[in-house]
């Protein structure tokens, strides 16, 4: 017993090696940065920036596009996932494969695809000209950001709620039937409360790096929308205001630990319901 | 001082990120470093800006092994450098650039001497242009210069265009591609405004400011290298470009037409710099040297179509492209062409802010 304790910490240490290289003093790092100026001195004022209001604008409008991709990548995965655990007993899981399968090419690639697909001359204009229609505005927008988050992270939605959905033992959804729950009752009082830690980790997961992300809005927003993302990138790349960068990050921060403690808090209160 | 902590931290946590620490410890004034033993080359020039043949040439003619990488702004370009300044041994900035690199010490001294294909073959008047950023012609070797102006197709526009003004021009709404960089994007607001691009005049700036925020909704988007392709494939009638872009597009769309507006705009030189503290001097200065060869210098001339100030590419050249009035016009016939010049790092700043004003709006 004994033995083996030493023997899977031992195991662990490459990745208390990789955590503290690359996780913790980077963030110790950041946390520096955000709280000294340019001569080392204490400061708030690298925070207190997101107050200008370029910069609560980039906040308000990451946290608006993140939020509706969330909402449309959990109202897009969850139908599916629920077809996918059924489809899964005939099909032999082609299907999930199909969803893995864009994920191997290079996030970049896939989005400058829909550059293409959604330029003014791009493919769906081209066919709307061609069928006598009016070509729509459709990229630089903030739609077209918005489906690219969609598009790019969906498969962080999908996977923890497939996993979830699938683990549901068959017998407690057959109890439920038998005892006369309805078709809507089982969705709404036993499979969908059974699989709440897998939304949770999707929303988690989807949520995280939309609010954050600056490719996607510079490539599909033609640098014309702003996100916080994008502003951090600048102070960092052009204007070399470390400082300043890793204070707004330390905002964003705050951000994301909070969408963690919730989830963290729900998937307690999930386990303790269970047991 | 708070790097040194920083430094001390990584140290304390983790010996071997002492790697790490050091590479963001403050540049200190130093000696220059002898060369090191390998034989490796490591250049850092814009993207697309140089015939691939011609790398695998120098290669093969010196047997040094050349780490080639790129950049989209001068604003990316520096603050790797800057940080650490040995990454890089041949960079090729543009002139304000140089400026305030040479400024920051991170430039080496050049002596043209160990370089007789540049002293023979870059012409008298752009070592003239160059003193405006390197006064003494001591850190920089002219490669490519042109100037910034106005890219239109001539099927989707049917008036000739020669002003800034088109580019506020409600009736190309969502047909303007912009310069997503920070000085190219004022130069043209500051330049309709009748002012100069090396303004510092926070009034000016502000009403610069104030006019490309009322354009922002007739852009339709604000890039870099992609003018080039956007403009190619017709998806935009009006873009802000570089001469040198200007004249590949016009190869590769004939309905393409590049115009210097006339209220003048900025005439720009991209040069060849050697890092101080780069530890492979001598390849470096052989790098220079071989591109300012006659017949590499047009090689890439050729590929790049950007105009070249070597004198002995040019004569190499055909009638009709030496009298190429994109590539090679006559600036005498322009007023208010200016180069731009390193502002100062308060001044950088202020122009950051507004332009992010300008990008959030």
């Amino acid at each position: 017993m004994v033995k083996t304790k030493r023997i899977a910490g031992f195991l662990g240490l490459p990745y208390i090696f990789w955590a503290a290289a690359f996780i913790v003093i980077p963030l110790i790092m950041v946390v520096w940065y955000g709280l000294t100026d340019e001569n080392g001195g204490f400061t708030f004022a690298n925070v207190a920036a997101i107050a200008n209001p370029a910069h609560s604008k980039a906040l308000f409008m990451a946290l608006l596009l993140s939020f509706i991709a969330t909402i449309v990548c959990l109202l897009l995965a969850y139908p599916l996932c629920m077809f996918l655990v059924e489809a899964q007993k005939t099909s032999n899981s082609f299907l999930t494969m199909l969803l893995i399968v864009p994920m191997w090419m290079n996030f970049l690639l896939r989005t400058y695809a829909w550059q293409s697909i959604l330029e003014k001359t791009g493919i769906i204009n081209t066919f709307l000209t061609s069928i006598g229609l009016q070509p729509l505005r459709l990229i630089n927008t903030n739609g077209a950001i918005i489906l690219g988050m969609v598009y790019n992270f969906l498969p962080f939605m999908i996977l923890p709620i497939y996993n979830a959905l699938d683990d549901i033992d068959k017998n407690v959804i057959n109890a439920a039937r038998d005892l006369g729950a309805s078709s809507r009752q089982t969705l709404t009082k036993v499979i969908f409360p059974l699989s709440l830690p897998g939304v949770i980790s999707g929303i988690t997961m989807v949520f995280i790096p939309a609010l954050t992300t600056f490719v996607v809005s510079s490539l599909l927003g033609g640098g014309k929308i702003l996100l916080i993302g994008n502003v951090i990138e600048q102070e960092f790349m052009v204007a070399y205001d470390w400082n300043l960068g890793s204070g707004l990050s330390l905002v964003l921060l705050i951000f994301i630990v909070i969408n963690v403690i919730v989830s963290v808090l729900t998937e307690r209160s999930e386990e303790d319901y269970a047991s | 001082m708070r790097r040194h902590v920083m430094k001390m931290t990584a140290a304390v946590l983790l010996p071997s990120l002492l790697l790490y620490g050091c590479g963001i410890s403050k540049r200190e004034e130093r000696a220059e470093l002898p060369d090191d033993e390998s034989n490796r080359l490591i250049v850092y020039n814009w993207g697309e800006y140089i015939d691939p043949e011609t790398i695998e040439m120098f290669k093969e003619e010196t047997g040094y092994d050349v780490i080639y990488d790129v950049f989209e702004t001068n604003e990316i370009m520096y603050p790797k450098v800057a940080a650490d300044p040995s990454q890089y041994d041949v960079i090729c900035p543009s002139d304000y650039m140089i400026a305030k690199m040479a400024g920051e010490g991170l430039l080496a001294e050049l002596d043209m001497d160990d370089m007789p294909q540049a002293k023979k073959n870059i012409g008298e008047d752009y070592w003239k242009m160059s003193r405006d950023f390197d006064p003494e012609n001591k850190y920089s070797v002219p490669y490519c210069w042109g100037t910034v102006g106005i890219l239109y197709n001539s099927k989707l526009i049917d008036e000739e265009l020669d002003s800034w003004e088109s580019l506020w021009d409600p009736k190309y709404n969502d047909d303007i591609l912009m310069q997503d960089s920070v000085r190219d994007l004022f130069m043209v607001a500051l330049k309709k405004l009748g002012y100069s691009l090396n303004s510092t005049d926070i009034d000016e700036l502000e009403e610069a400011k104030e006019l490309l925020i009322q354009q922002k909704p007739l852009v339709q988007a604000y890039v870099v290298d992609e003018v080039r392709d956007k403009m190619i494939a017709g998806e935009s009638a009006i873009g802000v470009i570089y001469s040198g872009e200007a004249e590949y597009t016009r190869e590769e769309n004939e309905d393409l037409v590049y115009s210097i507006p006339k209220e003048g705009t900025n005439v720009w030189i991209d040069s060849w710099v050697v890092t101080k503290d780069s530890r492979h001097k001598k390849a470096a200065k052989e790098w220079i040297d071989f591109m300012c060869r006659p017949d590499i210098a047009l090689m890439n001339f050729e590929y790049i179509y950007y105009s070249t100030p070597n004198v002995g590419a040019m004569e190499l050249m055909d009638e009709e492209t030496r009298a190429n009035e994109v590539l090679f016009p006559d600036l005498s016939k322009y007023s208010g062409l200016e180069a731009y010049k390193y502002l100062g790092k308060d001044t950088d700043r202020l122009y950051y802010n507004l332009w992010k004003e300008i990008k959030s709006a």
